[in-house]
């Protein structure tokens, strides 16, 4: 049965191919208006990263002015204008830089940009297919976002300033212009930047789900399909199903912006005025933002987690260890991740048997959470390790996981979080188990498969070079924060300057910007061996890392429909590295099984 | 002139990492490799930095423990606070075992395993006894602390009142706290932000007879052994009421009220005697002279914790926990809404 249906498929995509051989390019269809699968993720991943590079400089600006607060830097004036006059930031362009970068970050950077590059790039590559379901929609999945970034960075420009109440954008704040200014104009483009966002995203989703479903090749079933498939498709659907609220959340703000309606709004006083608004509920934005907005952080982190269960197996020359247990945990996170959302909601009044409910399905997270990060570190044991760029990013990913995963032991108790919520020990945590994590599985997907977007292959030493500076900073900009949280230091301060209690807290902010600022610097070697071997990198063999799955079948130069011939056929899962049996370390997906070979 | 410096340095990085991808490339050509090829020499290098990096993470965190754990909140000023971090305490102690348990391991398999041409990796797929381990042992540690934990907070949500509390509401605004005391008949009078009118900052509703004994104050001042019941509004936008020495904390929700009960253990002047704090204001006091800022005495306070607009990081107020006596006598010196309106 089947086989009946993978036959179907394979004849489908091939057809495909013949619509495709009378194509003729022109630079518009080529590099702009692509509908191939591969240029798309091109697309997606620089901008993506002309996004983080905003995003990260972001960060480096308001990092100064929390280590140094008050003090004058005439940088803050060249880059922030009237917002830092005499070189000190405003407070409202603090809060501003925050939100932004926490948005940018969020949506811009690990959200399309990682899901949106390594799903169109290898989705239709590793399951054999000529491209994605519609190759149409995937274009216009990817205009979307390039618009919704547009208006992202046209809204810093706005005169009131851009969206300043934080990435979770929590009425009454954001929804009154009078609360504070980048309540105004700049929340109005947040709110059009974030439509187009979620509408792009939809379309890539659902592209995605029906092209792992109907385009696989004859013989790629579902448990033979690379963990990097399964994570990317799990991903789509967690998108679809959760970004569509966030969608109506946004829609109700709204409406209580410019209509006058009162979906979250009640018996408020503003600057002196007395609203009418009168019966809604601040809270109900924080229910539906949550229902996204705990997914959203699995839908950044099971694609980087995907990446380098990938990796981390070929580079080990070791079969990923427990492959259906690590699908298993998957769709494990995923359907937990839909009933834990109250855990960012504990002291916001809900009933405190919520509270309790919610601890419970929070905690059970962390099951398979350490089921996956004990079955990377079984897959380095007795391996044969090459250290590529990309493995390394991909051991540190395991390390930021086990690091932050922890903390989220700490605050997804209701107990414990009362005195820890909306602290930086939140700051700290988030951004290792997901911002770091995150990063470094993009990272990984970038030195991996670099080679299968550009043909030419990235230089090693740069790569190492960046990893262990990127590494160093990253927890020395973030494990000290676990500390100053502890100290009961709320996040989005702008200054701790206001109270005695932090004074002590200064010199861990200094060291705290440092790496910051050390960590950031070190991201333009990154960027400089992208372009760099871009054009001049020495030019990719077919299969440079003796990879089993068939991304590294199809040639070099890419072509519309990927396999000049036909699909090839699978035989095998895609994780057999040094099977006993064989004298090369790795069999891709593509060899039969000899007579009498055990699959796995 | 800035803008031109700028522009040298960024033309004299680029050429830097020209020279060194340069001396890359050619030092793999005169070893008969390409660049990018991952040697023996490359595996073992890196197999090391791994092992030195992991004795560094674990080497720095306890560093960090012994130089930091002094600056973060002394001991807690509150009943339940105590069983907060006893809480706390057993949690950080599991995470902190997992922590240096797992991580070393990481990293010492990166070294361990670092790979040569001459040897194979083993070919081990997948081992049910093993995976069944570790989902259980997590599982059942988590079911412990998932079991604490909910003690915990069932208790410190619904306390058990042996004794009436105190009642009192806190009212934020942006950006400034307001308190409320509920008066002899321990009860607060209707408020509504509707009713704000001139002297009537916080809208009590002077037709309530329950009201005209409410004192509106901008300290708060607790008796020391009474469980205080504290209620919460909001003017504007969400502010929360953030105590970080009584390990509390509640959201202050414009168009609703929320609640938070503790009871306060320690008086300030106790607290300003501990010897934990009295060497934490001694720093502190360091640092701050050397700055040329007023010396600083240990007080309670309460912060806004809920991102409110341009000066959310300095919404404070003030917070004395004192003997019976001398909060009677605080009281009574306080005007009553009937007073002032
Ligand atoms: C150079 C690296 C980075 C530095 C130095 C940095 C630093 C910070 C700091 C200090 C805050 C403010 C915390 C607060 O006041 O609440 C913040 C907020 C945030 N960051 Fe980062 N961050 C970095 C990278 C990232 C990454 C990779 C992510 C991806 C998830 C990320 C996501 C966020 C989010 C979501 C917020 C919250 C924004 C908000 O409060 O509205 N950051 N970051
Ligand atoms: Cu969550
Ligand atoms: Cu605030």
């Amino acid at each position: 049965m089947a086989d009946h249906a993978h036959d179907h498929a394979h004849d489908h995509a091939h057809d495909d191919h013949h619509d495709h051989e009378h194509h003729v390019d022109n630079f518009w269809t080529k590099y702009v208006f692509s509908i191939d699968h591969k240029m798309i993720a091109k697309q997606f991943l620089v901008t993506g990263m002309f996004m983080g590079i905003i995003g990260v400089f972001m960060s480096m600006l308001f990092r100064l002015q929390l280590a140094w607060p008050g003090e004058s830097f005439p940088i803050l004036e060249t880059f922030l204008g009237k917002w830092a006059p005499d070189g000190v930031m405003d407070p409202n362009m603090y809060l501003a830089l925050v939100t932004i970068h926490g948005t940018i970050m969020v949506f811009f950077v690990l959200t399309a940009g990682l899901s949106g590059t390594f799903s169109n790039l290898l989705i239709p590559l590793q399951i054999g297919a000529r491209d994605m379901a519609s190759g149409f929609l995937n274009m216009i999945s990817y205009w979307f976002f390039a618009a919704s970034s547009v208006v992202m960075v046209v809204s810093l420009f706005v005169e009131t300033g851009p969206a300043s109440g934080g990435w979770t954008v929590y009425p009454p704040l954001s929804a009154l212009p009078q609360a504070m200014p980048g309540s105004g104009a700049g929340m109005t483009l947040w709110l059009v930047s974030m439509t187009l966002f979620i509408a792009g995203s939809l379309i890539g989703s659902l592209n995605y789900i029906v092209t792992v479903i109907n385009l696989r090749t004859k013989g790629m079933s579902m448990t033979r399909l690379p963990l990097t498939i399964w994570a990317f498709l799990v991903t789509a659907i967690l998108g679809v199903l959760s970004f569509p609220v966030l969608l109506s959340a946004a829609l109700l703000l709204v409406f209580d912006r410019s209509m006058g309606t009162s979906f979250y709004l009640s018996d408020i006083m503003v600057a002196g005025e007395m609203l009418t608004n009168q019966g809604g509920s601040p809270i109900l934005f924080e229910h539906l933002f949550w229902f996204l907005g705990h997914p959203e952080v699995y839908i950044i982190l099971l694609p980087a987690l995907g990446i380098t269960s990938e990796v981390i197996a070929t580079n080990s020359r070791k079969p990923i260890f427990g492959y259906r247990a690590m699908i298993g945990s998957i769709l494990a996170i995923a359907f937990l991740s839909f009933i834990v959302w109250g855990h960012h909601m504990f002291i916001t009044g809900m009933n405190p048997f919520l509270g309790s409910v919610f601890t419970f399905t929070t905690l059970l997270i962390a099951i398979p959470s350490a089921v996956k990060a004990f079955n990377y570190i079984t897959t380095l044991w007795k391996g044969n390790i090459r250290f590529t760029p990309a493995m390394l990013f991909s051991i540190g990913l395991v390390s930021t996981f086990v690091a932050g995963g922890l903390t989220g032991i700490i605050l997804g108790d209701s107990a414990l979080d009362i005195n820890v919520h909306d602290t930086y020990f939140v700051v700290a945590h988030f951004h290792i188990v997901m911002g770091l994590s995150a990063i470094f599985g993009m990272f990984a997907g970038v030195y991996h498969w670099f080679p299968k977007m550009y043909g030419r292959m990235m230089n090693k030493s740069m790569g190492y070079l960046h990893f262990w500076l990127t590494f160093v900073s990253a927890y020395g900009v973030f494990f000290p924060m676990h500390f100053t949280g502890l100290a009961g230091l709320p996040r989005r301060y702008y200054s701790n300057a206001e109270f005695p209690i932090f004074d002590e807290l200064q010199d861990i902010n200094v060291i705290i910007t440092m790496f910051a600022i050390g960590g950031g610097i070190a991201q333009l070697i990154f960027i400089f061996n992208f372009f760099y071997s871009m054009w001049r990198g020495p030019k990719a063999p077919q299969n440079p890392w003796n990879s089993n799955t068939l991304e590294w079948t199809a040639p070099v130069e890419h072509i519309h429909g990927n396999w000049p011939g036909a699909i090839p056929e699978v035989h095998r899962w895609a994780y057999d590295y040094s099977k006993p049996g064989y004298d090369e370390d790795f069999v891709p997906q593509t060899t039969p099984l000899k007579d009498g070979e055990h699959a796995h | 002139m800035s803008g031109i410096m700028t522009l040298i340095v960024l033309v004299l990085a680029v050429l830097t990492a020209l020279q060194l991808i340069r001396i890359f490339e050619l030092s793999s050509k005169a070893r008969q490799t390409a660049e990018y090829e991952v040697t023996d020499r490359d595996n073992n290098n890196q197999g090391w930095l791994m092992l030195l990096f992991g004795f560094g993470l674990i080497a720095s965190f306890f560093w960090m423990l012994n130089a930091w754990l002094p600056v973060t909140l002394p001991k807690p000023a509150s009943a339940h606070g105590t069983d907060y971090d006893n809480l706390m305490t057993i949690s950080m102690l599991v995470i902190i075992a997992m922590f240096v348990l797992v991580q070393p391991i990481l990293f010492y398999f990166a070294w361990k395993y670092r790979g040569a041409k001459d040897r194979k990796a083993t070919y081990y797929e997948h081992n049910n006894r093993l995976e069944f381990i570790w989902t259980i042992v997590p599982a059942v540690v988590l079911a412990v602390l998932i079991i604490y934990g909910m003690t915990t907070w069932s208790n410190v949500m619904n306390p058990k009142n042996e004794q009436e509390p105190l009642v009192i509401e806190v009212y934020a605004q942006q950006f400034k706290w307001t308190a409320r005391y509920a008066g002899q008949d321990n009860q607060l009078g209707y408020a509504n932000v509707r009713l704000i009118k001139d002297a009537n900052v916080i809208g009590v509703d002077t037709l309530d007879t329950k009201g005209g004994d409410d004192k509106i104050t901008t300290e708060i001042h607790l008796p020391v052994g009474r469980p205080v019941l504290f209620k919460f509004r909001s003017q504007d936008v969400i502010h929360s009421a953030y105590f970080p020495h009584f390990r509390a904390q509640m959201n202050c929700v414009p168009g609703m009220t929320t609640q938070f009960q503790f009871t306060p253990t320690v008086t300030t002047a106790e607290m300003r005697q501990d010897a934990e704090v009295q060497a934490k204001v001694a720093r502190i006091n360091k640092i701050r002279t050397e700055k040329g800022l007023e010396a600083y005495a240990y007080d309670y306070v309460l912060l806004c914790n809920k991102i409110c607009g341009s000066a959310h990081y300095n919404m404070q107020m003030n917070i004395v926990v004192e003997s019976e006596a001398e909060y009677a006598k605080w009281l009574t010196e306080q005007k009553t809404v009937a007073e002032t309106l």
